[in-house]
């Protein structure tokens, strides 16, 4: 008989010393927290946008430019924007941790996850704080109707 | 005794003398197929299935099968148990495509017109048939030092413990180490660098203890990157448990208490 050798264990025991970090404690809590929040600040979102007065048939570029003209929804909306990101990446973190067996993988996996993240974090706080719904020199045929009122 | 000195004794209880097994309260017996994952090392590059015909009786267990095709039908069969009556944790297997005792399990409450699947417990390096290395399993086990741990003279009396305090931490003094819960745990079987349900209810069993002072070295240890924080609340350890610990509800209070020690 030919002898074969053993494969090496897939789950060999390679633990790390314990980094002593708590920031898997705080992504856990952080998780905790900003999904009960979020769960607040979706349902009203949804709420004062869809249900309130003319509903949905009343969205459009001024309808936001008015929201966004209170700071009070401006927060609101901010908060709703950062919360998710970073619960939604947190999520998706730990899925990359759960199933990607190599290193290799993993950390490419995440880098993508980490620069998607901010930018769309980054392009939406942007958005928030600048947003103009009859930006000067765009053209007419692409601007809402109450952009030409004026 | 048995009458008749002719036949020879026999292997196990499952073949009873006919004016045993006979009688007013005849045990009914069945036909069932029983598909093993083999895996011998020398040989074979993965497991493979191989189904077994067997008689058995509405009495018996997986494990009954198991031993009636080993000392009769395949020898090479390989498997571990030890007691054969759900204490020791020898005989953890997946049957079915569930993590069992093969020694609690009865035939007659799985579906025996379909062959019944037994292979070995997943997440750890699996060595012949259904034998797994139990190493990595009880290397977490060891790192939540699981022993009492106090501090000061030695006691000339009893560590003395109220009903309530005792209480507290009762669910997990049942555990038997069987690694039923740990190789269901989906976050060890795809990394199994994650402690394990067994080793945080082990740690659990002590955390909780009135009488020890280790608790704090221990919820350090478990707020590792591979310690409670990776468990996703899956409930197959709590479902696996086949000595009906809540481990998933040990899991939980083990993260109440690290929090708690944090804020």
């Amino acid at each position: 008989m030919s002898t074969t050798s053993i494969p090496a264990p897939r789950t060999g025991y390679s633990r790390h010393k314990s980094s002593r970090s708590k920031f898997e404690m705080f992504a856990w809590l952080f998780m905790r927290i900003s999904g009960i929040v979020l769960v607040i600040l979706i349902f009203g979102h949804l709420f004062v946008n869809l249900w309130v007065g003319e509903g949905v048939q009343a969205i459009d570029f001024g309808f936001v430019a008015g929201k966004w003209a209170s700071p009070f929804w401006q927060i609101w909306d901010l908060l709703m924007l950062w919360l998710a990101m970073l619960h939604g990446t947190n999520g998706l973190r730990t899925i990359i941790m759960d199933y990607a067996e190599k290193p290799g993988t993993r950390m490419s996996l995440q880098v993508i996850l980490y620069i998607a993240a901010t930018v769309i974090i980054v392009l939406g706080t942007l958005v928030i704080f600048t947003f103009d719904p009859c930006p000067a020199g765009a053209d007419p045929a692409l601007l809402a109707n109450f952009c030409h009122a004026g | 005794m048995s009458t008749d000195t002719n036949t020879p004794e026999p292997a196990s209880k499952v073949e009873l003398p006919e004016h045993l097994a006979g009688g007013e309260g005849e045990i009914p017996s069945f036909d069932c197929t029983i598909r093993i994952a083999r895996f011998d090392p020398e040989v074979d590059e993965a497991p493979h299935w191989e189904d077994y015909q067997v008689t058995m009786y509405g009495t018996d267990r997986v494990l009954d099968a198991l031993h009636k095709i080993k000392w009769e039908i395949d020898g090479s069969l390989s498997f571990r148990r030890s007691c054969a009556h759900g204490v020791c944790g020898s005989d953890a297997m997946r049957i079915n495509g569930r993590n069992r005792l093969a020694c609690k399990t009865l035939l007659k409450d799985l579906d025996t017109n379909k062959p019944i699947t037994v292979e070995a417990i997943k997440g750890l390096p699996l060595e012949k048939d259904l034998i797994v290395d139990m190493e990595p399993f009880f290397q977490s086990y060891r790192e939540v030092m699981p022993f009492l741990i106090t501090s000061g003279h030695e006691p000339t009396r009893e560590r003395l413990q109220s009903a309530e305090q005792r209480e507290i931490f009762d669910d997990t003094t049942k555990c038997i180490l069987c690694a039923s819960c740990t190789s269901s745990c989906p976050v060890f079987w795809t990394d199994g660098q994650y402690f394990g349900p067994a080793a945080i209810v082990n740690a659990h069993r002590f955390i909780f203890d009135s009488r020890d002072e280790g608790g704090d070295m221990r919820l350090e240890i478990l707020n590792d990157k591979e310690g409670v924080w990776r468990c996703r609340t899956t409930f197959n350890c709590t479902e696996a448990c086949p000595r009906g610990i809540e481990v998933t509800k040990a899991i939980a209070e083990v993260k109440q208490a690290i929090l708690q020690r944090a804020f």
